[in-house]
């Protein structure tokens, strides 16, 4: 089925022709095919609405990089977007402020807390902490010897309790004990529970109201459907959870249950359960989710060989120009916008032996309006001033200005510059230093 | 708490027509509120009217492939002139879906005499089945049959412990080993004193496993052989069990148990949550497995047949 949806995606893709930019017209099937392989892949339907809407408004009249075709550079905005909408960067836990820290793991019914507790004691353990687990499933039959075996297997403590008492007064208790057990951090395992349940819900809250956990994080089951996104908010709403670990997600799940509880709920995936085996647990990374949602990693991955041969063409070419001294003001703009790419010229240099007194160098890490000023001033020269700027005189450096928008000043100070750099670019080519393909390979 | 089982004979049809719906309340809530919702007060059938059926079918976990069927027939039938209003998009989908909803039972064997009915019980981790099997343990109790439980999930903590507790509750043998024997011995023996003590049914629990983990699945496989050894026919039945809230990978999990075991009957869980159970439909249209039960709470006699009509009644009235 999967295989199905993918292979059309890529068929589509194929169709998406048309050079230089791409329109409307050209990624209209492809964007219907990416949203059906969205909700294929589970991810909510409104979520997917919005997220389409912002593909197209991104991908409408962008330019086509280098090698690649068009349908690979709208995958590429599409892949970027899922990044972006999953979150940038990995986030743990935050365990601050005095010991002991709580841990709390709510969800619906079979999503994996007992495990999770576990593992996620097993996690910290080896960092040094010393974990309690606080079994507070009172009524699923056995969840609590669960819990008891497990510990034991992973030599963790676990308060002891039969199912007789209350969910928060085992956690209470808990907690007080804790310092006696030697331990500096509870984990507490609650029941599962359906997030309608009014009476099972107000019972987590008031295991919140007396533990005053660190981290609430919601365990969900990777394989989860357009419900995800009821689920994840309701135990929002209730509990102002601080995270989400992902469960079960070594089959075959497309996971975009994970895309919809972040887009709704705005808290981090901090880890993912990859296995029964209590070591199955990992830190989740945004990034490798979105390809996986999209299941296109093949062509992902040929996007990013892509450009990374691209990058290394360009840079290959302006090596050679470095060496033979023909760089010229539009070799300086395509620089310059490559830059924004692959950091500023700054960075490249200090990544080279000896570029440490190039502190004037700094001036060019071009912003983005200092960047249209630069390219509005360099097309505004004829192709003549562009391939030597010695030429350039006072009227058409006036010419230029007036052409451009700009002063005369700003014409002045790109040339002064264009020249500094040119000239201590040149020194460094010819010492060697200068070998481009070499960091960017 | 548990054990206080409502007599459903006594209210007849109706009564166990009216329990489904309470029980699919939320299901209705979501997906029959807003269907009649959209019907209503409309005379036309416009586009608009199309992409809002769309939305509803999707947000159901209907799924991808059977949404755009459902839509596609729809619409076929409006440019045919053949749906003019629409009421009659909902009389049409209505039938549409129940059409996808009539599958026709699995053949299976039969026990000999004196033997008895034995049920393989499998699914992924944490859908119900330990659950499902002490619930369809007090049906089946219910109707007058000796029933045995067989621990063979031998993997999970205290799994085996979780079904002695449903044994108890429902006043069911339970045939364990100690944790981490091997599921097919523990079988094997189990159909031994299913034998001399003339169980009628048998119901077997194993351990939760992704579909993806080929030995585990392997391992089904080898419980299913030795069963059949012991027993000729048996396995009789191989119930699998899905969790509503599962979204398109259910239907991934449905293919792959099929391949490997020969799934006779689905067991649909947690309908009682807001999970709109759409994928019901889905796996139905796409597998041609039957939906045996469905699972609407963690009580006794929360376990339901499943049955298509009133399962579309209960959707759409
Ligand atoms: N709300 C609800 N919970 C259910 C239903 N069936 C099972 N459960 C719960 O789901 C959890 C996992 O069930 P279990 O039988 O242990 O799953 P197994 O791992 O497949 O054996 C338990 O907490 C059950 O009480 C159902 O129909 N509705
Ligand atoms: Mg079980």
């Amino acid at each position: 089925m999967f295989e199905s949806l993918t292979e059309k995606l890529s068929d589509v893709l194929k169709k998406v022709t048309g050079r230089g930019r791409l329109s409307e017209a050209n990624i209209q099937d492809a964007l219907k095919q990416v949203r059906l392989a969205l909700l294929e892949a589970d991810v909510n339907y409104k979520v997917v609405k919005r997220l389409v809407e912002d593909i197209r408004h991104r991908a409408v009249g962008q330019e086509v990089m280098g090698s690649l075709t068009p349908g690979q550079q709208l995958i590429k905005i599409v892949n970027e977007e899922l990044t972006r909408l999953m979150g940038e960067t990995r986030e743990g836990l935050h365990l601050i402020g005095r010991p002991p820290h709580c841990l709390m793991l709510v969800g619906l019914q079979g999503s994996g807390k007992t495990t999770t507790a576990a593992k996620l004691a097993r996690f910290l353990g080896r960092q040094g902490r010393h974990p309690y687990l606080v079994p507070a499933d009172v009524y699923r039959p056995a969840a609590i010897d669960q819990l008891k075996r497990l510990g034991s297997q992973i030599g963790v403590p676990v308060y002891p309790t039969d199912s007789d008492r209350r969910p928060e007064d085992i956690c209470l208790d808990a907690l007080s004990r804790a310092g006696r057990e030697g331990a500096d951090l509870l984990v507490l395992d609650t029941a599962g529970r359906l997030h309608i349940d009014v009476e099972l819900m107000a019972e987590l809250e008031r295991i919140k109201e007396k533990c005053r956990p660190h981290e609430i994080l919601l365990v969900a089951d990777a394989m989860t459907g357009q419900d995800a996104v009821n689920v994840a908010k309701s135990f929002d709403e209730a509990l102002d959870i601080t995270g989400v670990i992902l469960s079960k997600m070594e089959g075959d799940a497309r996971g975009g249950a994970a895309l919809s509880i972040k887009a709704v709920t705005h808290k981090p995936i901090k880890f993912i359960g990859v296995g029964e085996k209590i070591d199955a647990l990992e830190p989740f990374y945004p990034d490798r989710m979105a390809s996986q949602i999209l299941g296109m990693g093949d062509v992902l991955s040929l996007i990013e060989k892509a450009q990374a041969e691209f990058d290394q063409q360009e840079a290959l070419k302006l090596e050679r120009k470095l060496r033979k001294n023909t760089f010229d003001l539009d070799d300086f703009l395509v620089q310059l916008r490559q830059m924004k790419k692959l950091g500023s010229l700054e960075q490249i240099l200090g990544m080279l032996p000896g570029m440490g007194q190039l502190k004037k160098l700094k001036q060019f890490k071009p912003d983005e309006r200092e960047l249209i000023k630069v390219e509005a001033v360099i097309n505004s020269m004829t192709r003549q001033e562009r391939r030597n700027y010695k030429i350039i005189n006072a009227s058409r450096k006036r010419r230029i200005a007036r052409g451009s928008g700009t002063s005369v000043q700003d014409v002045n100070r790109l040339l002064k510059n264009f020249a500094q750099t040119k000239k201590m670019m040149a020194r460094f080519a010819k010492k060697g230093y200068f070998n481009m393909s070499s960091f960017l390979g | 708490m548990f054990g206080k089982r409502k007599k459903e004979e006594e209210g007849g049809e109706k009564g166990l027509f009216e329990r489904l719906r309470q029980g699919l309340s939320k299901t209705r809530g979501s997906l029959a509120g807003r269907l009649d919702r959209l019907f209503l007060g409309r005379k036309e059938i416009t586009q608009e009217l199309l992409d809002d059926l769309e939305e509803i079918l999707f947000t159901s976990d209907i799924g991808v492939a059977t949404t755009q069927g459902l839509i596609d027939s729809v619409q076929d039938a409006v440019s045919r002139k053949a749906l003019r209003d629409p009421a009659m998009v909902k009389d049409a989908l209505k039938e549409q879906m129940l059409s996808y909803l009539h599958v026709p039972p699995i053949d299976h064997p039969l026990p000999a005499a004196g033997e008895p009915h034995v049920v393989m019980v499998i699914g992924v981790n944490g859908v119900g089945k330990t659950t499902t099997i002490g619930k369809a343990a007090h049906r089946f109790k219910s109707e007058g049959k000796k029933v045995m439980l067989v621990a063979a999930d031998t993997f999970r903590a205290a799994a085996v412990e979780q079904l002695v507790i449903w044994g108890e509750r429902v006043g069911a043998d339970v045939i364990r080993q100690k944790s981490g024997s091997d599921p097919s011995a523990v079988v094997f023996d189990a159909l031994s004193a299913a034998v001399s003590r003339k169980v009628d049914m048998v119901l077997i629990d194993t351990a939760g496993r992704l579909h993806t983990q080929k030995n585990l699945m392997e391992e089904l496989q080898k419980i299913r052989r030795v069963a059949g050894k012991k027993l000729p026919g048996a396995p009789h039945e191989v119930w699998l069990v899905l969790d509503a809230t599962t979204g398109q990978n259910a239907i991934s999990q449905a293919q792959i148990f099929n391949e490997a075991l020969g799934v006779t009957g689905i067991v649909l869980t947690k309908l009682d949550g807001t999970a709109k159970g759409g994928i019901v439909i889905g796996i139905s249209k796409q597998l041609g497995i039957p939906i045996k039960f469905i699972g609407i709470g963690e009580k006794l006699d929360d376990l339901r047949p499943f049955n298509a009509e009133q399962f579309v009644q209960a959707v759409f009235e």
